[in-house]
């Protein structure tokens, strides 16, 4: 019985360990940039671009490997002078608007941009009726 | 209206929970095809990956002849579970080229030995860059490469048996 269990759980263990990689971490995968104004660059891309493993993460959250190689990838254009938006544009060209967490003026989102002056003006409203229903003192 | 408004707020919440009721029993659909269907394949070149296969470079994979791309990994366990496939996609003449993702020489030799060789190229993508390029999320994947270099379709998760004809059909469409 204990054996059955230890071994259980050592099958645990060892799954994560087989579907990762051997390999160590791209350079810049877990490295920040030495210059602090472009790592500040890096990290607000990397925080709105999705990982392909893990799909409720942000790269920047994501320990998948697929996530520190773009990590990495990202890092380095960085310091090479490419720009964020470039950058994004370039992997919305390859995985659609699904890899970015920034919404876009696309027409299917109008409504998501038009939902707080909506909200708002409703709210307004009701607050009109209250106040001119209330009785003066 | 007053009567009816006081009704929104329940039909708001039974709204939601048709909603999430549909969400959780709809079979959940995480597969991010690439982009790139029906354009070129993106310029790279890669250092071989396997001692006893030659490097791969884009422009070799514009001959004329369409070819599949596997993107394997030897860490990967569906890519072993593929590879009777792949060898019999080899048997019917297909010509299979292949990128090895973040993996090492002495891992792509073990993997090969252990199970079968079909590739007749295989470059090394140590960092996933050409992976990203291809707009590939993942191993393994087969893009089918018509003969001038363009994607032709992109077959994501590892190739079933029953997934072969359709593939050889895909390839023949290509030509």
């Amino acid at each position: 019985m204990t054996r059955g269990l230890l071994s259980l759980l050592l099958l645990m263990l060892a799954a994560p360990v087989q579907a990762q990689t051997a390999l160590p971490p791209a350079p810049y995968a877990d490295r920040q940039l030495d210059d602090p104004a472009l790592e500040r660059k890096a990290k607000a891309l990397m925080e709105t671009i999705r990982c392909l493993t893990c799909q409720s993460q942000s790269i920047a959250d994501s320990n998948a490997s697929m996530a520190g190689d773009m990590r990495s990838e990202i890092r380095e254009r960085i310091r090479a002078g490419e720009e964020p938006e470039h950058i994004r544009r370039w992997l919305i060209e390859r995985y659609g608007d699904w890899v970015s967490y920034e919404p876009t003026a696309a027409p299917i989102l109008w409504p998501l941009w038009a939902a707080p002056i909506v909200l708002l003006s409703l709210g307004l409203l009701l607050m009109r009726g209250r106040i001119k229903r209330r009785p003066r003192a | 209206m007053r009567k009816l408004l006081i009704w929104l707020p329940l039909v708001l919440f039974l709204g939601f929970l048709a909603l999430f009721a549909s969400g959780l029993f709809k079979p959940d659909d995480r597969v991010i095809t690439s982009k790139l269907i029906g354009q070129a394949l993106p310029a790279f070149t890669l250092p071989a990956a396997a001692s006893d296969r030659p490097a791969l470079a884009s422009t070799q994979l514009a001959d004329g002849k369409p070819r599949l791309l596997n993107i394997f990994a030897s860490w990967c366990i569906p890519c072993a579970a593929e590879a009777p496939q792949l060898m019999a996609l080899k048997q019917a003449g297909v010509e299979i080229d292949a990128i090895a993702i973040r993996d090492a020489r002495p891992d792509v030799d073990a993997f090969l030995a252990r199970n079968g060789n079909p590739y007749s190229r295989i470059g090394l993508d140590a960092r996933s860059g050409v992976q990203i390029a291809l707009g590939s999320s993942g191993v393994p994947e087969t893009f089918v490469i018509d003969g001038k270099g363009r994607i032709a379709y992109q077959h994501i998760g590892d190739i079933r048996a029953d997934d072969v004809p359709m593939l050889l059909q895909r390839l023949k469409d290509a030509q």
